[in-house]
């Protein structure tokens, strides 16, 4: 049996996605620029997309950016901002655990002569609303928020960060990085106070190398790349014609019938816990992250947990070898400080930050590979418990 | 302004009977070396190689990639001149010298060579006309045949070839001339840079890896392998031999004094690859120990691991210091993949206080408990290997 449990990372592209793509590749192959019809042709595709979700996400078809994935949207985002705001101020605030594309971002920034806070977490993850209010001050222009945590799944409540924000300085603004939250959530970025919104088409079943950016109008975002001035001059390149359409059939996809969806999913988070919990009573030592009383305060599809006494690598490679794929919950190695920020942030202890793994789920994910997947690492943990360096 | 470069090569000249071979093999690892930078001729002419040079190349790139070649004792970089007129000899010298030495203050010396001996004048007249054009043409020159600071080679064949520059090549004899050795290569700093050293003696290499799955992870082996096809930009085609080893060191970790795992672990492995050296016509192991580097390498555990083999194992890094291996895997740019940080299997299995003075005979005691099932685990182990061919 396989269990793809790695849905966090990537996942599989739908049927439709690739349907759609192929027909991009092979037959409407024009450039969206060229003014004979297969230039047209092409950019039905991208018009198609962009209305798909504009209309998701409530805005306007202006509004929405393409983009390579999830890491240029937040570049993008975060340095665009800046450099287009910098008479405004020179303060941007972050979380202590965002997503290297947003923490790179900020250190590129720093050296730049940005001024840059973070935000500490609360055990479960999510930001400290409070520290976030002390933090801002008439020089902060960009506060940037990921919506959902990718390492343990926690949540941030985005509407009352929006709403602290815009009362502490008005000129504030607020990006979110929704790359782990877009097709888990309905996300309406102008009714919850959003500027800018990152997603990404390969978390949702569809494309790599495809990602968009939700820029509210009026917000000033420089551009990172220049040339023919493609997607309102912010992003210049010649369209990725097939990922874009990929995207918008993947979110069109994964909308639909969305609350049953979600549902079917927390009911296999819940399953999967409760296993865990069990596995606690059986082998020992085995602790779900960032649990909150209420599951549904925490995103669907993310569930990381510790194996005290076995190492994350060797754990991965174990399962791998039954052939269920998961993630390290952090870099293992110690050779990579600074990585794990969650982890670490949520105050794991030592010695459960390399023995962590996370465990993500999509809709594709069946009840049947939980219980498989119970199944192995009931086997599997005590055997490599007894062979784990002393 | 450079057509050709003369290869200059001392060692494999000495070799008598079996010298074509050893030319005809350096010309292969030239001719190897040269491959993505331009379309080369390597050809062997009374007893010397040249290196011909396509009309568009990059100078920089080319030396580098020939200082790469085992065998090669000097690169000289050359200027033909395709006539053998005298006159035309003589401006071509003067441009030579011009363009590669803008400051004219210089001692210098010419040698010259022909090849008809019907040629209107000896050597030593083209040595003395040519010099005192030079003298004619740049007053600051000046002449000291015993200790010149430019010696100006002129060879006249059935073109001209004048150089003056003798660039350092990497030395050693070409690889494939003196057998093949089987190198212990895991994902560390030491092993690759042994397993360069022995090549340069001529040997051709292959290498085993152990892969303990689970606790080694296929991006483990990958790195391996990546290490195996940087070296062999130096050693030629290696066969990696991949020996699945996670049964044999779970049964050790069961069955023996945790203290002694790494001892037992690596006498294991020892007898594995000499196993595969034999079977492959190896005529000995490499590996990249390095005294007391680790609690394995002290002389008492050296003797524990050697102990168990009868071809000789060759050490090159024995009496190499940690920075001066680094700074030869640098130079050999193994260095970057080798720290890349995946487990290997000695790294998991490894005890907090592992003996450093093992007792070979306590040690062959405690192996006495595999008895039962260890020779099927080392049996299954060889054939179930796997072999990846690197080049």
């Amino acid at each position: 049996m396989e269990a793809y449990l790695d849905n966090a990372a990537t996942t599989r592209v739908n049927e439709s996605v690739k349907n759609i793509m192929v027909k991009a590749l092979i037959e409407d192959y024009g450039n969206p620029s060229s003014l004979h019809v297969k230039g047209l042709e092409a950019e039905r595709y991208i018009r198609n997309a962009r209305e798909i979700i504009a209309k998701q996400l409530k805005v306007e078809e202006k509004e929405i950016i393409f983009t390579s994935g999830g890491t240029e949207s937040n570049n993008l985002a975060i340095i665009g901002s800046a450099l287009s705001n910098k008479r405004a101020g020179n303060h941007i605030i972050a979380s202590s655990t965002e997503h290297p594309s947003v923490y790179n971002a900020m250190g590129y920034l720093k050296e730049l002569g940005f001024d840059i806070s973070y935000t500490p977490v609360d055990s479960y993850g999510r930001i400290d609303i409070e520290e976030l209010e002390k933090l801002i001050n008439e020089n902060t222009i960009l506060v940037s928020i990921m919506y959902v945590n990718n390492e343990i799944g926690s949540v941030n409540d985005i509407n009352q960060i929006a709403k602290v924000i815009k009362e502490k300085n008005p000129s504030t603004l607020f990006h979110v990085d929704g790359i782990q939250a877009i097709g888990k959530y309905e996300i309406y970025p102008k009714r919850q106070g959003i500027d800018l919104l990152s997603i990404s088409g390969h978390k949702i079943h569809g494309p790599k190398g495809v990602g968009a950016l939700y820029v509210r109008d009026r917000v000033k975002v420089s551009p990172l790349l220049y040339g023919g001035g493609q997607e309102s001059k912010m992003r210049s390149g010649t369209e990725n014609v097939p990922g874009i359409a990929g995207l918008g059939q993947a979110i069109s996809d994964i909308y639909e019938n969305h609350t049953e969806k979600i549902e079917t999913m927390y009911r296999l988070k819940q399953e999967f816990i409760d296993g865990i919990n069990k596995l606690n009573e059986t082998i020992g030592d085995v602790y779900v992250n960032g649990l909150v009383d209420d599951l549904r305060e925490t995103a669907p599809h993310i569930v990381s947990v510790s194996f005290k006494g076995v190492l994350a690598e060797v754990l991965l490679h174990a399962l791998e070898d039954k052939g269920i794929y998961v993630s390290s919950g952090s870099a293992c190695s110690s050779n990579q400080p600074g990585i794990s920020g969650t982890l670490k942030a949520i105050g794991l202890g030592q010695d459960l930050l390399s023995s962590t793994i996370r465990f993500s789920f999509s809709v594709n994910t069946s009840f049947e590979e939980i219980k498989y997947t119970l199944e192995e690492l009931e086997k599997i943990v005590p055997i490599l418990r007894r062979y784990q360096p002393h | 302004m450079y057509k050709a470069f003369l290869i200059k090569y001392s060692e494999i000249g000495l070799k008598g009977k079996n010298k074509y071979l050893f030319e005809n093999s350096l010309i292969n690892q030239i001719k190897k070396s040269l491959e993505n930078i331009g379309d080369f001729r390597v050809a062997k002419s009374q007893g010397r190689i040249y290196v011909e040079c396509p009309d568009i190349y990059d100078y920089e790139e080319t030396v580098a990639a020939l200082k790469t070649v085992f065998g090669i004792a000097w690169i000289c970089p050359v200027k033909i001149v395709e006539s053998i007129d005298f006159e035309d000899i003589k401006q071509a010298v003067g441009e030579f010298i011009d363009n590669r030495y803008a400051d004219k203050n210089f001692t210098f010396k010419v040698e010259a060579k022909r090849e008809d001996k019907k040629y209107p004048l000896t050597s030593p007249q083209i040595c003395a006309q040519i010099g005192a054009h030079l003298l004619n043409l740049y007053p600051d020159m000046k002449v000291d045949v015993h200790n010149p600071q430019v010696k100006l080679m002129v060879e006249v064949r059935s073109n001209t070839y004048i150089y003056s520059e003798n660039i350092k090549g990497l030395g050693g004899m070409p690889v494939g001339s003196n057998g093949k050795a089987m190198l212990l290569l895991s994902g560390g700093i030491d092993s690759p840079v042994a397993g360069y050293m022995i090549a340069k003696r001529g040997v051709a290499i292959d290498a085993v890896y152990f892969h303990a799955p689970p606790y080694t992870s296929e991006r483990a082996k990958q790195k391996v392998v990546d290490l195996a096809k940087l070296i062999s930009k130096y050693t030629g085609p290696i066969n990696l031999h991949v020996v699945n080893f996670t049964d044999i060191q779970l049964y050790i970790y069961e069955e023996c004094p945790h203290d002694e795992l790494t001892i037992i672990m690596r006498r294991y492995m020892m007898r594995i690859a000499e196993s595969i050296a034999k079977e492959t016509g190896a005529l000995g192991l490499i590996t990249g120990e390095s005294i007391g580097q680790v609690a394995s390498q002290t002389l008492e555990s050296l003797a524990a691991t050697n102990e168990v083999c009868t071809m000789p194992v060759y050490r090159p890094l024995i009496g190499f210091d940690k920075q001066e291996i680094v700074e030869i895997s640098e130079k050999i740019n193994t260095y970057e993949t080798s720290i890349l940080p995946y487990e290997d299997c000695c790294t998991i299995f490894v005890a907090k206080h592992p003996v450093t003075k093992p007792n070979i005979k306590k040690i062959a005691n405690s192996e006495k408990r595999l008895s039962e099932k260890i020779d099927e685990l080392v049996e299954e182990a060889l054939n179930t290997k796997e072999v990846i061919k690197v080049k």
